[in-house]
């Protein structure tokens, strides 16, 4: 994607932003009732957070509780089920890092509504803030590149993000956006409840009246 | 009639699979699924794909059975090995109907130390986890054990494991 040049070609290059306000922008982009996958942790409380508004809290979100590193496995299958329905999978670094064969995957079942988020601060933030090793030399856009995820880039900042993401709802896919991100606390905490959240997000996407 | 009937086990499977429309089949590979495999590929009702791990493979499943479609995960003992931690966290709390069909390993002529010993780890853990689990070592029960044990998955919302024996399949023998 010579298109994607302008983007930052590493890691290093990319401005650190705030998961809370790039999720919030995320979802005030999604007005065609897109599926939103959560990674577990910090990804998913501030998807939580952010998809709350005067009108209720958008239904088309799932959120994992445990099952790390599944995201992007989650989001392929929603993807192939629906092939009509744009799907976004928010992961974290440590969590994209521990399934980087979904990555390869994804490549070749080249879905064309796909789109992964990586929100990458470095650490096991939730665990208490130990390294990881995109903060030692790996490079999720590098690998996800190198996987055969052709239309993967970093977000050079907020703008940047903003514009990513409304390529990925105006054209095929599949995409892989790196973003960095602070060490910030998430605005609130996902209620645990699987069972409400799975009829909800099945409810959202029309599987179920 | 003019009706084939279906002779093999992966034939029953196969039939069985698209009578209840689950046309997802992802999987990692294992010589005794092999011939399940192919029939499966070679039917355009499925969309059978190998994934890179047992783990990524279920979760896949899982996201299709929410966005509406059924899917079942074949792998063999090894592969199960790693799944505890997703059946646990994902399948069970969100009440995700997760099918999976393990050729069994480690039993009937086993020749890999290691086969054997995390064959030991399957069924106490399918226990633990309360998970309906059916081991199918006769042709002329296959159909019917499938076919009901799907019923059953869907109208509970609860996974289900198939375990297929050698003595159903073969199995693998030693080869040098």
């Amino acid at each position: 994607m010579a298109d994607l040049a302008n983007h930052p070609a590493n890691r290093d290059q990319a401005k650190v932003m705030n998961r809370y306000d790039i999720t919030k922008r995320m979802v005030g982009l999604l007005h065609n009732d897109e599926a939103v996958i959560g990674g577990i942790g910090y990804t998913n409380f501030d998807l939580w957070a952010a998809s709350e508004s005067p009108s209720g809290r958008r239904q088309q979100n799932f959120y994992m509780l445990g099952s790390m590193g599944l995201a992007v496995p989650i989001a392929l299958g929603v993807a192939i089920a629906q092939p009509r329905r744009k799907v976004f999978a928010l992961e974290g670094d440590g969590s994209v890092l521990m399934q980087l064969g979904s990555l390869s995957t994804v490549a070749a079942r080249g879905p064309k509504n796909l789109c992964i988020v990586i929100m990458d601060n470095g650490a096991y933030q939730i665990t208490g803030g130990q390294p990881t090793v995109t903060g030692q030399g790996a490079d999720i856009v590098g690998i996800a590149r190198a996987s055969g995820i052709a239309q993967s880039a970093w977000a050079a900042d907020e703008d940047a993000f903003v514009e990513l993401i409304g390529r990925a709802l105006k054209e095929d896919g599949p995409w892989l956006i790196g973003c960095r991100i602070d060490n910030q606390k998430p605005v609130d905490t996902t209620e645990r409840d699987p069972a409400r959240i799975r009829d909800n997000f099945m409810r959202g996407l029309g599987v179920r009246a | 009639m003019g009706v084939e009937m279906a002779e093999t086990w992966y034939e029953i499977v196969r039939d069985v699979l698209k009578r209840h429309n689950v046309s997802l089949v992802t999987y990692v590979p294992d010589n005794v699924l092999r011939p399940l495999i192919a029939a499966i590929e070679a039917d355009p009702f499925f969309t059978a794909f190998a994934c890179t791990r047992e783990e990524e493979a279920l979760g896949i499943n899982a996201g299709a059975y929410m966005g509406g479609l059924r899917s079942i995960l074949l792998m063999q003992t090894s592969g199960f090995a790693t799944l505890p931690n997703v059946i646990a966290s994902l399948s069970v709390p969100f009440s995700i109907p997760t099918l999976m069909m393990v050729s069994e390993r480690g039993t009937l002529g086993e020749f890999n130390i290691g086969q054997q010993l995390v064959a030991r780890t399957m069924r106490p853990v399918l226990d633990a986890l309360n998970i309906e689990t059916h081991t199918m070592t006769r042709l002329d029960e296959a159909e019917f054990i499938v076919d009901r044990a799907l019923v059953q998955a869907f109208a509970t919302m609860a996974p289900c494991c198939f375990i297929l024996s050698p003595l159903l399949t073969g199995g693998k023998v030693f080869a040098k």
